[in-house]
């Protein structure tokens, strides 16, 4: 099991033919994903990677009948084409391109929620489900089918600590890379009811940084309603007030935003919390053979 | 990014957001000239640098003879001026802004902001105008209104009537108040604004509200569809290092410790900074080398490290994804070709090829190169390299 995609989900690319989209949809088919085809406006018509290429989404989803896009057209575009997905019936859109206008990610997820349509990113790594289907641009052979969900702002964190968890042994069920983003699609709060769900999954690693207050909602949230072990991770204990480190969300404002206040409110809901990335592996090793 | 008071005063006369009269000047005697120009009898003289708190530190004087303004304009041109937001290095005025003076009978504050929450903007009020917002939320958060607004609505009447009302502002002040918030949140949706702040916001002993203040931030992303915006950028007012890493694709901040880092992805930078501190050490920057790092991007991110005297020890941590860690391997030993690295490199590639890059640096045989297993044994030997214990 897993959660929202599966080696049965049939996705499409929008920006295919893009070096990117190319580039990463090469990758995503190696891995074993069901990509059923792309869009590329004027393009459609043509075969790419050994997959139909259509003009618009409307018309991929109704002859393909995909119900994830994975998005990487360019930052200026992203907001048409998540616009596009939603209006054509996508279920899941996952969109990968870092550097889109806040202003429009606003407008796109408006839309989206109004059309029932989940979006994970933008400015993220993807989701993967452990050896069944790879959505995005992480390292698939980092991730071994296993037990332990993952949920994460960062991307190379994200791949750490994928990394140490099957370095202890253990495995993934499904990674899923939110983004850094001041606004983003899915986040720790809708995610972590899905890996409570799950019956392969037996413990949750989150992984937080400076800014927003996402955190501590899963915080409150965990409390309340998981009764999976989770391990917590927040990045930028060491963080100068003020300054963005590299993530558009990653900003501490006054005092609101800190690790700090993140760690204190993981840890009063029962996370186990650590203080260093280094130790996400041998803490979720520990919490699992209690 | 940010702009200047003036230049966000600039922004808001465009849109029919109230502002005093005034000119920029780079001289004293552009200075006094302005004051001229402005007629009357008091202006202010206000130093224009990217911080608040310019007040306190002495950037703002209010003259009431051409004499004073010379005074003053000599004075704060050229200062360093030092607030709570510039840090205790201060920043050097190059620009100061000559504005007429106003007849205040209130300060008010007035703000809009992306509310992350509710993914959507926040127009913030309070009558508490002049002190800082944080500080107002923090002691009387029940003096700070908060309206979102639905950017698929727009600003509506409703909206105005909540901050209005929740000033106490008198019957007659009320319509004047709305006008003047609908034309600030034009501003910031229009512009793509990040942020706005007017504090104060006075109300004139005339019953009229004037923007005595101004500040802006805007969304970086956004910039490219803003041309106007972008040609206000004030490079003086960026750190150098910080700019020249941006260049090269790097993302840099410098900050006050030891051991420089280099390394991929933002989470993992910021997670490699709190592993040196857990390790007992002390991160000298953060720094994101991004996902097209190479032997050029490389060689620029240690000629940026080693510009900082206090580096002791540079830790590289790389968890290659789709970058390869041989070429980053590579691109080590090209950067230590182009650039002398002076202290020792703890070197932890791991990842996608991370055997192959292994060999690489082992077989090129650098002295100053330690390798390291994993990202905790990267910090402890940097952290030990730094205190000269290895």
């Amino acid at each position: 099991m897993s959660i929202l995609v599966n080696k049965d989900t049939k996705v499409i690319v929008q920006g295919f033919t893009g070096k990117e989209g190319t580039f990463h949809a090469e990758q995503c088919l190696a891995y074993g994903t069901k990509i059923v085809g792309g869009v590329t406006p004027n393009k459609g018509g043509q075969t790419h990677l050994g997959q139909p290429v259509f003009n618009t989404v409307k018309e991929a989803v109704n002859t393909t009948g995909a119900t994830v896009s994975m998005i990487f057209v360019p930052p200026a575009f992203v907001s048409d084409a998540v616009l596009e997905a939603a209006d054509a019936g996508i279920e899941l859109a996952v969109i990968i391109t870092e550097g889109a206008p806040v202003r429009d990610m606003q407008e796109a997820k408006a839309y989206a929620t109004k059309k029932d349509m989940l979006t994970i990113g933008p400015n993220c790594p993807g989701i993967i489900t452990a050896e069944e289907c790879k959505i995005g641009i992480m390292p698939g052979a980092v991730f071994k089918k296993g037990n332990v969900g993952l949920i994460s702002k960062s991307g190379t964190l994200t791949y750490e600590g994928a990394n140490q968890v099957c370095n202890e042994g253990f495995g993934i069920t499904t990674a899923v890379g939110i983004g850094g983003d001041p606004i983003i699609g899915l986040s720790y709060k809708q995610l972590l009811p899905l890996f409570e769900a799950d019956p392969e999954t037996e413990a949750i690693v989150m992984i937080g940084e400076i800014g927003g207050d996402l955190e501590i909602q899963a915080a409150a949230y965990i409390k309340e309603n998981i009764t999976k072990p989770v391990v917590a991770f927040i990045a930028g204990q060491t963080a100068p007030a003020g300054k963005r480190m590299g993530h558009a969300g990653a900003i501490i404002s006054g005092s609101a935003g800190t690790a700090a206040e993140k760690m204190a409110a993981l840890e009063a809901a029962g996370v186990a919390v650590v203080r260093s990335p280094a130790d996400i592996g041998k803490k979720v090793a520990e919490v699992l053979k209690k | 990014m940010n702009v200047h008071e003036y230049q966000a005063k600039q922004i808001f006369a465009k849109y029919g957001v109230p502002v005093p009269k005034g000119y920029i000047a780079t001289t004293v005697e552009e200075a006094v000239e302005n004051a001229k120009k402005l007629g009357g009898k008091v202006w202010v003289v206000k130093a224009q640098i990217h911080a608040g708190g310019r007040g306190l530190g002495g950037g703002v004087k209010v003259a009431t003879s051409l004499d004073k303004v010379k005074e003053y304009a000599e004075a704060i041109l050229g200062m360093t001026l030092v607030t709570h937001q510039t840090g205790p290095e201060g920043k050097l005025v190059q620009k100061v802004y000559i504005e007429e003076g106003a007849d205040i009978a209130e300060e008010l504050y007035l703000g809009v902001v992306l509310d992350r929450a509710r993914e959507m903007p926040v127009i913030m009020a309070s009558t508490e105008g002049g002190m800082a917002i944080e500080d107002v939320a923090a002691n009387t958060p029940e003096k700070i209104i908060k309206v979102a607004v639905d950017p698929a609505i727009g600003f509506k009447g409703f909206h105005g009537r909540e901050l209005a009302f929740g000033l106490n502002l008198p019957k007659e002040e009320i319509g004047k108040f709305i006008k003047f918030a609908a034309a600030l949140y034009k501003v910031y949706m229009e512009n793509d604004a990040e942020m706005i702040e007017i504090n104060p916001l006075v109300k004139t002993g005339a019953g009229e509200f004037i923007a005595l203040d101004g500040k802006m931030g805007f969304d970086d992303s956004a910039l490219g569809r803003h041309p106007d915006i972008e040609e206000m950028r004030d490079l003086s007012e960026e750190d150098a290092d910080e700019r020249e890493a941006s260049e090269y694709g790097l993302s840099y901040i410098a900050l006050d410790g030891e051991i420089g880092c280099m390394v991929n992805g933002a989470g993992l930078a910021m997670g490699t900074m709190d592993t040196i501190n857990y390790m007992g050490g002390t991160p000298a920057n953060f720094l994101d080398v991004g996902g097209q790092a190479n032997a050029q991007t490389v060689a620029k991110g240690f000629e940026i490290i080693l510009k900082n005297p206090n580096v002791k020890a540079i830790f590289v941590n790389i968890f290659g994804g789709i970058v390869r860690c041989d070429r980053i391997a590579n691109g080590i030993l090209e950067a230590t070709k182009l650039v002398d690295v002076h202290v020792p490199v703890v070197v932890r590639l791991d990842g996608t090829n991370a055997s192959e890059a292994a060999v690489i640096l082992k077989n090129a045989g650098i002295a100053n190169v330690i390798a390291a297993t994993d990202l905790g044994d990267g910090a402890k030997k940097a952290v030990a390299a730094a205190k000269g214990e290895l």
